[in-house]
Parts: C-alpha cells; structure tokens; sequence
C-alpha cells in the first residue's frame, strides 16, 4: 500500500504545487501596479539625489554670493546659465540647496517614521497579543496621545530641548506611532487565534518565541504600508515646524525653512517658494502613491488562501 | 410534464490574473416540475458556479454563455437583468445560501426581513405579509413564530436561521429552489431535520429543487436525480438510484469508494490520488484520465462523448459498458489495540469555566465549557471524542495539550501530572492537528522550516540531525521532499493538512491530539487523510484522541468513543458497541443523523 500510496502522489505531477511562492506573487503584483511603480520611482530618484548630493549640486549649498542675490531662474528674464534656478536672499544657490534640503527631508522623514515604527509596533503587538490589562494600558496611551495637539506639543518640546534635526527627527517620530499601534494591534489579535500560533505553543514556544517567528513576519506587509504613509506624514511635519522657525535652523537647507524664508518675497520673487514646494509635492506624493500602491498589492482581498 | 428549467451547453468562464477559468464547461441540465436535482461534486467542480449563472450571481470577473437557458417556459437569455430580478429571481427561483450566519442582515429583525421583498414587489399588503410570515416560520418549525417576527439575527441558532432563511426564500412562492450547501456548516442532527424540512416542503408545494453539495450521500437520498460534477464538467447525471448503486463513471465510483461507511466492517478506503484539476484552456481529453485507474490510450485521444446507460442516465466516459466495481474491501492495516494497556495521557475531574464580564465593569458571568470530565487514553488506541459545536470537545483537547488550563481537576501525562512535565518536553509527548488546513500552517514560512519548527523549540539535535528528521517525517506522511521549500500557499488543503501532520509527529510524540481533521476536506482527500492515519497506526503503534462530530468516520477509525453533550461525558465505551447499540439518548440521534448508504452492488439495500 505504501508503494501505491507514493506512485499515486506522483501520478500528477503537474497539480504538485498551484501557483508562486509568496515572495514571487508579491513582485508580479508590484510590476502590474502603475501607482505603485511611479511613487517607488519617486521616492527611489530622491534617495538617490539625497546619497549623491556633493556629486550633482553645481555649487557649495552654504557659499554666499552678495552680488547674485534674487536671481531668477534661467527661463526667465535675467536668468544665468552658472544658476539653473536663480539665487536666494543670501545669493546662495538655489538648485544646490534644493539638492541638499532632499538630506534633510529623507533623513526626517525615515528616522521619524522608523521611531514611530519600533515605538507603534512594539505596543501594538503586546496590546494584541497579551490583551487584558495591557491591552487596557497601551489603548489608553493611544487615546492620551490622539487627544493631544501634535504640532503644539511638537513646538513645545523643541523650544524646550532646543533646535536640532536629531530633536526634530526623535519629537516627530515619538508623536507619528498611533497609526502602527491601531493597525499591528488588530493585525495580531487576529493572528493569535490562529491554529498555526496554537500549534507552536503546544511546542512549548515562549510569549517573545511565537510573536518573533510566527507573528511579526505575518505583520510586515502591514508596517510597510504604514511606514511609507508615515515618511510622508513625516516629512510635511518637519515643514511645517521649519516654516515655524522651531525646525531645522538655519543656514542649513531644508525645504522647510527655503519656503520660510523666501515667503516675505513671495510675491515678487514666487520661484522661492514654488521650487521648493514642488519638490516637496513630489517626494509626498511619490511616498503616498507607494504607499496605496503596497497597500492593493498586500491586502488579502483576491488572493487564495 | 412540462420541463420547468431547462439549460443546455451552459459555459461559465471566469477571468483570474494569470489567464482565465472554465468553470463550467458544456454543462445540460433539465427539471420537471416537482422534481429535485442533487449537483454533487468536490471544491472546485463547479457546482456552485452553474448555480450562481442561473441566478446571475456569478462574480464580476465571471461570464456566461448558452446555447438556451428556459425557465417556466421563459427564455431567461432574452431577458434583461431589470426583468429578470422582477419576475424571476425571487417569485420564480429562490436560493439559500450555506452560511446562515451572514446569509441574514444581523441590522434588521426577522419580520422586517421576512416580509420587505414581498410587500415592496406589491405582492400582497404588509399585514398580509405578516400573517403568511408567521405561518411560514411556524412551517418551517421556529417555535414562537410570533415573538421571532421582532427578535434580531444574533438571538437565534444557527440551525434557526437557517430555518428562517428557508422561509424568507417561501415567502415569494418560488417555483424552483435551489439550496447551495445549505446544512454544510450546521451539526449533524441539525443537518439531517434541515433536509428533510426542505424535501417535505418541495412535495407539499410541488417546487422544483436543487440540491448542491459535496455529499453524495446525503444527496442521493433526498433526490430524484442526481448529477455528478468534475472539473466543471457534467461526467455523469441520471437518477439517483441509479447513479448511486450503479455508477457508471470511474470518478463517482471512485467518491462512493472514498465515503467512509457505518454498516460494515471498517476498511481501507479508494483515496482518489491527485487533486482536482483547474481547467485553463480547452481540452480534448477527458479531464479525469490523470486520476483515472481504467486510463488507457483512448481517453487522452479524445472529449469521452456523453453515452446513454439507459433509463435517464448518462455518463461521460470512453468505456462502453461502466468497469465493474471492486467490492473487495481491504481491511485496515492496523490492528486493535492491546485491552487495558496503561493510559498515557489521562484527565480527572477536569472542569473548565470561563468568566466573562460586559466591558470593564459589567457583572461577571460564569460559562461552564467543561463539568467533571475525566477521560483516560490508552496506548496504542485511538479514542473518538464525539460532540457537537459548544459541547467542549474543543476545549478539553487545548486542555489535554496544554494550551490552557483547567478551573478544577488535572491532566496526567504518562502518569506525572502536566504541571510536572517541562513545557518544552511535553512536545515530545503530545502534538496538535488543527481542522483548518489554511489557519494551521504559518503562512510566511517555508514546509522545512514550519516542520522543523517544534525540533528547534525543544532543543535537541542539532540542524543536520533536525534536517534528517524533517525529511524523512516527510516521506512519512507520503509528501514529496521538492515541496521542503514550497510555502503553504502552494499546496492544497490536502497537502496542507499532511504538512501539519508532519509538524506534529517529526518529535516523534507518543499520542495525536486531532481536532476535526478531515472535516474541512474533500470527500477524496479526508478519504487519503484517514488511510494515511490507519497506516501510521500500523506503522508507529500511535495514540490518537481523534475529534470530529461523523459517526461514520468514528467508525472508520475508532477504537473507543466518548460522547460529549453540554462539557459532560454522556457515553464511554468500544466504537462498534456504542454505534450499534448507543445507550444515550444524544447519541442515539447522533447516530441515526450520519448519513448511511450501501455503495455496493450485492447489498442493494438503503438503511434509512
């Protein structure tokens, strides 16, 4: 019977395995979803200029030039071909800065969304996976933190600490973790009842034994969406504390403060503010296409098992 | 006697992203008036989607063609989707669904639900439509039918909704009712009055009936004819006497072969091996031929036409005359047990309550899942714990593995009572089978790692020897050692499930905790399941606490039984002596519920 029972699983072969592995599905569907493939460019084109910095600006981001300030840039009239997008205030040049201001804004936005990541996650999995009274605790850090005014509370504590982009980067993150919470939190409540979590307990697993191998990998689909939402969210935080004047200081470029700065000439010199605006339309909305795109190609709707 | 529903050469086709689905292929099916058809057939078959093109419910993706589609003497092609759910769906063909609990919107009471279609078609006014509610409801055998008409959904059981559902669909006096699974997810005795109520109903209003499922069994009891669906084709239809005491395609005999039997001597069952196929394009074989014992040169040559046998019955098949049946049975592999061998795994008295409060404050509130229940596994044997949803069979079994403790009583593993034993050994002492192949294996990692999984947890060995262990438990549980880095989703329910047996015996533990392993499964694939069970008794003398809630499995693979109702015991005793003679009142209706018929062509006899 044994000998039959084995030339029988072999008998058809071709209904062996159905379908790819999950890694494999995953990249088909990443390389059919146009949303996804055009906030990825984005995002991966500004990595790219923020690591290559020194290598594309045309001049020094800080040299001042008091002969060249306010130029406009080369398509309109008195342009020059040594400054593509004109000069600021100081005569600094504004592409060069432009360049160096994607630093600060992609070193926000991934530090602030990594903290929020290890803080939300962290809570979020021992809420949902231990329930009871820890459940009772971190639900009530979630509704003191929901209740609080995010950007006064930001601005409080960096006039309090004082400005500097590592204190920007760890007040955003601390105060960018509800959405990881909410979501991880149910994600393994569901997980946890789960037979395959039974079956590792019923091995003798430990507590930090089944959340390490059975359920976080089961929740990183998740926090990667959450993740590229959070670097957008991140960044448009940083900016609005810079344009405040409690963010990044100056002279160091930040989309933030370029914007700040040139709006008391908004309204005869708007490339100031256009420029650096359009760069930070584009990174955000690269993040969020990335972030929709992972989302459809995750979500469980459609897939077999 | 005029043809009520008449539907020839019907295709359905559905679009997936990696081409597209037949699901139907050239499907015929005529009904007189009156009369019922059984669709039976695997997962997969189609069954369900021939059903669904009727109804034009098929999934967006999903398309439909046919060369004629006639209903009470209308063609349905001709018409518009406005008109069709005007005039036919609803007052002309009804449809239940298998799951009653989503099947009702849990919002609105009953009565509302019961008389909204009726009363905005303008049928009949709205205190009519109370009245003819009422009496349905108390037809259909809902006590109180009157207090039910303002209680919501959640109030009742699942057996009640259900029974509910059956007379929301009478309400518009259908003239056709097609039942979709629709006993699949209630308790057996429950299933067994549901049938019956639904067959009553159809002979006192003269409705034509579908009847879909998976069971043959249940099927060709309760109807008149009975088609057998495969790969989304029609292989064989006739009536259900014939079709099932005379097969005439190798694939139904094949399934009748696979149900375990109650009258008899227990024996190995004809496992079908392979999975069903998924059809993508057009084939000019016959779709069985793969799995086909009586394969020969002819049937890959050519589409098997459709033959007549005579009588109404049809099959589509290359033989001209239907192979003969073996009706040699081959006994069981493993022999029974050693009597009165020393219990390896024992609970005393173990009572389990649960405290439930509403919110943070609320007053508590006491469940008894389990009341006294001492139970004693011998070595060697295989103990049938049998009980319906709620009776606590469940809990016990997390109880018996540890996975939860009990309020009062304690578990005995080989002797030393559990809190004596380290968490870490007690893998080597009892392993879990869960019922749901796809919840049981993690879906992120691959088979070598979800099996060698419990030997890391334990700490013995070291990887080369945990490898070794991983690959020969896979040959074991007869799976192919190419799957070692294949993940869950890549297999079917089957292969899952032989996975997550795998998982359980690679520390070689000395009794099986398996908690309604086939009951998700095909016919064909519990039938593998069961003799892959059989074979490792034979092989490993293993110790088995086996759940489920088919008696006619119980007999398959039981030595000893305990019959659990409410958290208490109510019967204990050998598995042949309590299925003939059960003491119980429960278990007599147990009993009598699981389905029973003679496959076999020298006892033509239905015990009903």
């Amino acid at each position: 019977m044994t000998d039959v029972q084995i030339t029988q699983t072999t008998a058809a072969p071709q209904a062996e395995t159905e379908g790819l592995s999950p890694g494999q599905e995953l990249r088909q569907r990443m390389l059919g979803h146009t949303g996804f493939l055009i906030g990825a460019g984005l995002i991966t084109l500004v990595v790219l200029i923020a690591i290559f910095a020194p290598l594309l600006a045309p001049h020094d981001p800080y040299a001042q030039s008091l002969a060249n300030r306010m130029l406009p840039p080369i398509w309109q009239e008195g342009g020059s071909a040594d400054y593509l997008l004109g000069t600021d205030q100081n005569g600094r040049d504004y592409l060069s800065r432009l360049i160096y201001g994607t630093r600060i804004s992609v070193t926000i936005g991934i530090g602030a969304a990594t903290i929020g990541l290890l803080i939300g996650v962290t809570f979020g999995v021992l809420a949902g996976y231990f329930g009871g009274w820890v459940d009772h605790v971190i639900s009530f850090l979630l509704t003191a933190q929901l209740a609080l005014p995010g950007l006064l509370l930001a601005m409080a504590l960096v006039f309090i600490i004082g400005p500097s982009i590592w204190v920007v980067i760890g007040i955003v993150g601390v105060l960018h973790w509800t959405y990881y919470l909410v979501v991880t939190r149910s994600a393994t409540q569901r997980l946890r009842s789960l037979d395959f979590v039974a079956a590792s307990a019923a091995s003798g697993a430990s507590a930090p034994q089944i959340i390490l191998h059975e359920i976080l990998p089961n929740l990183i689909p998740q926090i990667i969406v959450i993740f590229t939402f959070e670097l957008g969210i991140s960044i448009l935080a940083e900016l609005s504390l810079s344009f405040l004047g409690v963010g990044i200081q100056p002279p160091t470029p930040s989309w933030g403060l370029m914007i700040a700065e040139g709006k008391q000439a908004m309204f005869f010199r708007p490339w100031l503010v256009i420029l650096p605006g359009i760069c930070l339309f584009l990174l955000v909305i690269g993040a969020n296409l990335m972030g929709d795109g992972l989302r459809d190609i995750t979500s469980p709707e459609g897939r077999n098992g | 006697m005029s043809a009520l529903l008449n539907i020839s050469n019907l295709n359905v086709s559905i679009k997936l992203p990696h081409g597209t689905l037949s699901a139907v292929r050239d499907t015929t099916i005529t009904l007189q008036k009156g009369r019922s058809l059984g669709i039976v057939g695997e997962s997969g078959s189609g069954k369900s989607m021939t059903a669904l093109s009727l109804m034009r419910l098929l999934p967006r993706s999903g398309d439909f063609t046919a060369d004629a589609i006639e209903f009470d003497g209308t063609n349905l092609l001709s018409l518009d989707d406005r008109r069709f759910a005007e005039t036919i769906s609803g007052p002309g063909i009804g449809m239940i669904f298998q799951e009653p609990m989503t099947s009702l919107n849990p919002v609105y009471t009953i009565g509302r639900q019961m008389t909204e279609a009726a009363v905005w078609r303008g049928m009949m006014s709205a205190p009519a439509a109370r009245t003819k509610a009422i009496a349905l409801l108390d037809r259909v055998g809902i006590p109180d039918p009157e207090g039910r008409m303002s209680q919501y959904p959640h109030q009742m059981s699942g057996g009640q909704r259900q029974r509910v559902m059956i007379a929301m669909t009478l309400m518009l006096d259908p003239k056709l009712l097609i039942a979709d699974e629709p006993t699949t997810a209630l308790d057996v005795t429950v299933q067994a009055q549901i049938l019956d109520l639904l067959d009553d109903l159809r002979r006192e209003r003269d409705m034509g009936m579908i009847l879909i499922s998976h069971d043959l069994a249940v099927v060709a009891q309760r109807t008149d004819a009975v088609a057998v669906m495969y790969g989304g084709e029609m292989i064989e239809q006739g009536p259900a006497e014939a079709v099932l005491r005379l097969p005439a395609h190798p694939y139904t005999q094949s399934l009748l072969n696979a149900i375990p039997q109650i009258s008899g001597a227990p024996g190995r069952l004809g496992a079908i091996p392979g999975l069903v196929p998924s059809i993508m394009q057009a084939t000019n074989t016959c779709i069985f031929a793969p799995r086909c014992a009586h394969a020969h040169a002819a049937c890959t040559a050519q589409r098997p036409p459709s033959r007549a046998q005579g009588g109404g019955h049809m099959c589509r098949c290359v033989l001209d005359t239907p192979p003969t049946i073996v009706t040699s049975v081959t006994p069981l592999r493993a022999s029974a047990p050693q009597p009165d061998t020393e219990p390896v795994l024992s609970a005393r008295d173990v009572t389990r309550v649960y405290t439930s409060r509403r919110g943070m404050f609320g007053p508590k509130r006491d469940i008894r899942a389990l009341d006294d229940v001492s139970l004693d596994l011998r070595k060697g044997e295989t103990l049938a714990l049998i009980g319906e949803s709620g009776s606590g069979k469940s809990t016990l079994a997390r109880i018996l593995l540890g996975l939860d403790h009990p309020t009062s009583g304690a578990v005995f593993m080989g002797g030393r009572p559990v809190a004596e034993v380290a968490v870490k050994d007690r893998a080597h002492f009892v392993q879990p089978v869960f019922q749901d192949p796809y919840s049981s294996l993690n879906p992120r990692r691959r088979l070598a790692e979800i099996i060698a999984r419990p030997l890391e947890l334990s700490g013995h060995g070291s990887a080369a020897e945990n490898d070794a262990l991983v690959r020969s438990t896979l040959e074991l549980v007869r799976l192919p050692l190419r799957l070692l880095h294949a993940y869950p989703s890549q297999l079917s329910g089957g292969q899952r499930q032989r996975v997550a047996i795998a998982r359980a015996l690679v520390t070689k533990p000395q009794v099986l905790v398996c908690d309604e392993p086939t009951s998700a499964l095909d016919v064909s694939i519990q039938a593998q399941i069961l003799n892959l069970l059989d074979d490792l008794k034979a092989e490993m003398g293993l110790t088995c606490l086996f759940i489920t809630h088919d008696m006619a499995v119980v007999h398959q693979i039981a030595d000893r039984v305990v019959v659990m109702l409410k958290g208490q015991v109510v019967e204990e005793g050998a598995a042949r002596q309590v299925l003939r003679q059960p003491n119980n009142d429960y278990t007599r209706r147990l009993v009598a519920a699981a389905p029973r018929f003679e496959a076999k062509t020298e006892e033509m006899e239905i015990v009903q």
